[in-house]
């Protein structure tokens, strides 16, 4: 009896501290890709897929990327009319084994007041600031007409 | 049936099932049990007026329009998601239509000409299907344009004295005499758009697509 509760206690301890430790560790971002920029007058976009392996609910606050000035999650909504329209969507919750997908015509990383052209063939480091930490990834720029990293 | 009974089922009858409908049908018509309602249509393009300049500076209006399928859409160049993604399909579906692309008229209108003059148009749409004409001009003719295709737009500010312009993002099709034929949505996969596109052309080419 003793033993079983040393072993719950044990099982629950070791839950607790996983479910503490949740964060950037847990997190998988997959299929970046952005498109190039004529000039720096124009906003710039990314797209990615944002996994949270871990066992607790994250959220993704900010975007920093030494290419633009400011960098937002945006979100693309085209009404029952057929008008489309563009809005900040402030924090991102993703639950345990879930995902968000930032892709063409829904949510987008949003790059701002650019800080230097986005070249085809290049690419860029852009920093996800989670409430517990940072995830950094590396940008593969595609030319402005790509669909997405598999065309 | 006492009296009181009798009172009470005929104020049942005569107030509070007419109440009942009246709030059924407020639900359903205008309240929020209501139907979206659907973007109107565009007008013939014959029966259009406006007068703008495509990307090289020619003169283009409706007229331009008529003797070929035409494909049009309304947009913006400073717009980052949708209107390339929109230009990225367009040009897929040309791809794909192959000699036909060059049979047929496929414009994009802005609806920010303050920024995008002839010279940003034609940088734009460079990068995109070499059919695809852009099309800008002054305010006034931007918004009779976008009046005669029905399509909404509006000035959006953001942060940092910044703009965005939400706008109807439909792409619009018309056979050769300027006959309104469909609309693809956003998103609409190419298995649909394509025979869309086609079917602006009439019968004949149907039997080829």
């Amino acid at each position: 009896m003793k033993n079983t509760c040393r072993t719950i206690t044990l099982m629950l301890a070791l839950f607790l501290s996983s479910a503490a430790l949740a964060g950037p560790s847990d997190i998988t971002v997959e299929k970046p890709w952005s498109r190039a920029s004529i000039g720096t007058a124009r906003p710039g976009v990314a797209y990615m897929v944002i996994r949270n392996d871990g066992a607790t609910p994250v959220t993704l606050a900010a975007l920093q990327t030494e290419v633009a000035g400011m960098a937002q999650i945006h979100q693309t909504s085209t009404n029952e009319q057929g008008v489309s329209s563009m809005a900040p969507v402030g924090d991102i919750v993703i639950q345990p084994g879930a995902f968000v997908a930032l892709a063409p015509g829904g949510l987008h990383a949003m790059l701002m007041n650019l800080q230097q052209p986005l070249v085809e063939g290049d690419s860029f480091s852009l920093v996800l600031v989670f409430e517990d930490g940072e995830v950094s990834i590396d940008v593969p720029v595609l030319g402005i007409a790509a669909r997405g990293p598999e065309e | 049936m006492t009296r009181r009974q009798y009172v009470l089922f005929a104020l049942l009858i005569g107030v509070v099932a007419p109440a009942l409908l009246l709030a059924v049908g407020w639900w359903q018509v205008d309240g929020p049990g209501a139907k979206p309602k659907t973007a109107p249509l565009p007008l013939a393009i014959s029966e259009m007026d406006f007068s703008l300049s495509d990307h090289e500076g020619n003169p283009v209006g409706p007229a331009t329009l008529i003797g070929r399928p035409s494909m049009v859409f309304f947009g913006f160049t400073f717009c980052p998601d949708i209107c390339p993604t929109t230009l990225a399909d367009i040009s897929g579906w040309l791809n794909l239509l192959g000699a036909d692309a060059d049979s047929m008229n496929t414009v994009f209108i802005t609806v920010d000409p303050a920024r995008d003059t002839a010279a940003a148009m034609a940088e734009y749409v460079s990068y995109f299907h070499p059919a695809i004409r852009g099309w800008t001009g002054p305010d006034a003719e931007i918004a009779k344009a976008a009046a005669d295709f029905r399509v909404k737009f509006e000035r959006v500010p953001t942060e940092g004295n910044g703009y965005t312009m939400n706008h109807t993002a439909s792409v619009f099709l018309f056979d050769a005499t300027g006959r309104f034929v469909s609309t693809i949505d956003y998103h609409e996969p190419r298995e649909v758009a394509v025979p869309k596109i086609r079917r602006a052309f009439g019968q004949q080419n149907e039997v080829q697509g």
